[in-house]
């Protein structure tokens, strides 16, 4: 049930601070492969990649916008996983990720917030329509935006794993049924006529592009999960030592 | 079923084959439980369908009534009002066993917690249907909506619409009392999910209401179905969860 490793940063009477005492690293490795990855795929989408014939240079945040909303779906993935493995496991490290991956993945769902509209100004006209996959995101970020809140609000640990755990499962069924009914809304009330790409079928220097771009962000969502679980972990150490010291050690 | 104690746990009288199956018994046990106190004191329902009634009428006052007839918007107002007075009942259901640590004799009783989540529920969806029988015709009042021939499918779909959300708002209203935002959280984790069943019921509504053939409105029925049947095992499986273990 519990891995040696997961024992050791929990088992009671014995502090996290002395099994594995913190090293603080003034430059995060994986935080400036990611940058450096972004800076990248960024130089390569502005002076490598053939403009979009209509949309000129508009489109170019397209290579922003995509990777940042599949690795949203990516990051509200690894919370439904992983709550389901604390539920069953109790694995206390399963909670860490899965706190980890929902801050991110809200970033994420954020960066797909902002980018759309800008975007949408200039090619449909309008900042914000009541599109079915606009709708959806929004309210993805309202879901992991409660779910945050929720953790927010439990001082407990135990608890808030588990109620998180919870939300973060229910979360997860909830999304196709909001997704079903937004296109439903949409077919039923036909909008006056977006731009929309269809199928994607992209010359290979904007695929090779954005699935550079794509990578670039999977770094970033690693990175920034990777940072946010040690500080999660960090949180337990100062806890554990505060608790230590109140307790006359 | 009459003859069941009131007290939470109590033994069955031996001489009598119980009717219900052991878990059904119980959640009606627990069920009886939260209605006679709501029957006793009655704030939660008053409260709620004055609620229900004032936001109808602030919702009449928000339009320019020569720009939006009254009738369109009945179907949304209507529903709207259904969600936010269910939020009401939603959360005195676990707020009331918070004084004297009440939970705690819930949970020391000789019954399955799905039991407490079923029995919860059955409760809240009472108490949301109660609300709606008073809700509903003031809309068709106050907004001079014909139920005539429609109120029978409009029934329909306030009790799945009910179901889905009592569903999911009962596991909701165990979680937000143990937190410490308690009434905040509660709308904040509970509307996301009241979406697909809101959508749903309005848009089925407002078709009802303009006379469209009924085949317009299956794909949202379908909707409401699937989320009630899947928001109702889901929760009564992720309730034992929530509680102090």
């Amino acid at each position: 049930m519990t891995t040696p490793r997961a024992r050791a940063e929990g088992a009671p009477g014995r502090p996290l601070a002395e099994v594995a005492p913190a090293r603080p690293a003034l430059i995060d490795g994986w935080i400036v492969a990611a940058a450096v990855a972004v800076i990248a795929a960024y130089v390569r989408a502005i002076w490598f990649t053939p403009p979009e014939a209509t949309q000129g240079l508009a489109q170019k945040i397209y290579y922003l916008h995509l990777p940042a909303a599949l690795n949203a779906y990516l990051a509200f993935g690894v919370v439904f996983v992983t709550s389901i493995v604390y539920l069953w496991l109790r694995d206390d490290r399963a909670d860490r990720v899965a706190e980890a991956s929902a801050e991110v993945g809200l970033l994420f769902t954020t960066v797909v917030l902002t980018t759309g509209p800008i975007w949408g100004k200039p090619i449909w006209g309008t900042w914000w329509t009541w599109d079915a996959r606009l709708t959806l995101t929004l309210f993805l970020w309202f879901i992991y935006a409660g779910y945050i809140v929720l953790r927010g609000a439990i001082i407990e640990p135990a608890l808030r794993a588990r109620y998180s755990a919870v939300l973060g499962i229910l979360g997860a069924l909830l999304i196709p049924f909001i997704h079903m009914s937004v296109y439903l809304f949409r077919t039923l009330h036909p909008m006056p006529i977006v731009l929309k790409p269809s199928a994607p079928s992209l010359p290979p220097e904007m695929l090779h592009t954005l699935l550079f771009s794509f990578a670039a962000f999977v770094l970033v969502y690693l990175a920034l999960v990777r940072a946010r679980y040690r500080l999660g972990l960090e949180r337990v150490r100062l806890a554990e030592l505060e608790a230590s010291l109140e307790g006359g050690r | 079923m009459s003859d069941v104690t009131l007290a939470v746990g109590a033994p069955a009288r031996q001489d009598e084959a119980p009717i219900l199956p052991g878990l059904l018994r119980a959640s009606w046990l627990v069920a009886r439980k939260d209605l006679a106190i709501e029957f006793r004191t009655r704030t939660a329902f008053f409260s709620a369908i004055v609620f229900a009634l004032l936001g109808l009428t602030i919702f009449y006052f928000a339009w320019d009534p020569t720009a939006v007839p009254a009738i369109d918007l009945a179907s949304g107002v209507l529903w709207v009002i259904f969600t936010f007075s269910g939020l009401l009942g939603l959360q005195r259901s676990f707020g009331v066993e918070q004084a004297d640590r009440a939970m705690d004799a819930l949970l020391a009783a000789p019954v399955e917690r799905e039991a407490i989540y079923l029995g919860k529920a059955a409760a809240n969806f009472l108490f949301v249907v109660g609300v709606q029988l008073v809700a509903i015709p003031a809309v068709a009042l106050f907004y001079n909506v014909p139920l005539g021939n429609i109120w029978l499918s409009l029934a329909g779909i306030a009790v799945l619409a009910a179901l889905g959300i009592v569903a999911v708002g009962t596991l909701f209203s165990a979680m937000a009392v143990n937190t410490r935002l308690a009434e905040l959280l509660l709308p904040m984790l509970s509307l996301p999910f009241f979406v697909p069943v809101v959508m749903a019921a309005a848009q089925t509504t407002s078709r009802l209401l303009a006379g469209r053939p009924e085949a317009e409105a299956w794909p949202w029925l379908r909707i409401l179905l699937g989320f009630d049947l899947v928001f109702v095992v889901a929760c009564a499986i992720a309730f034992p969860y929530t509680l102090d273990e």
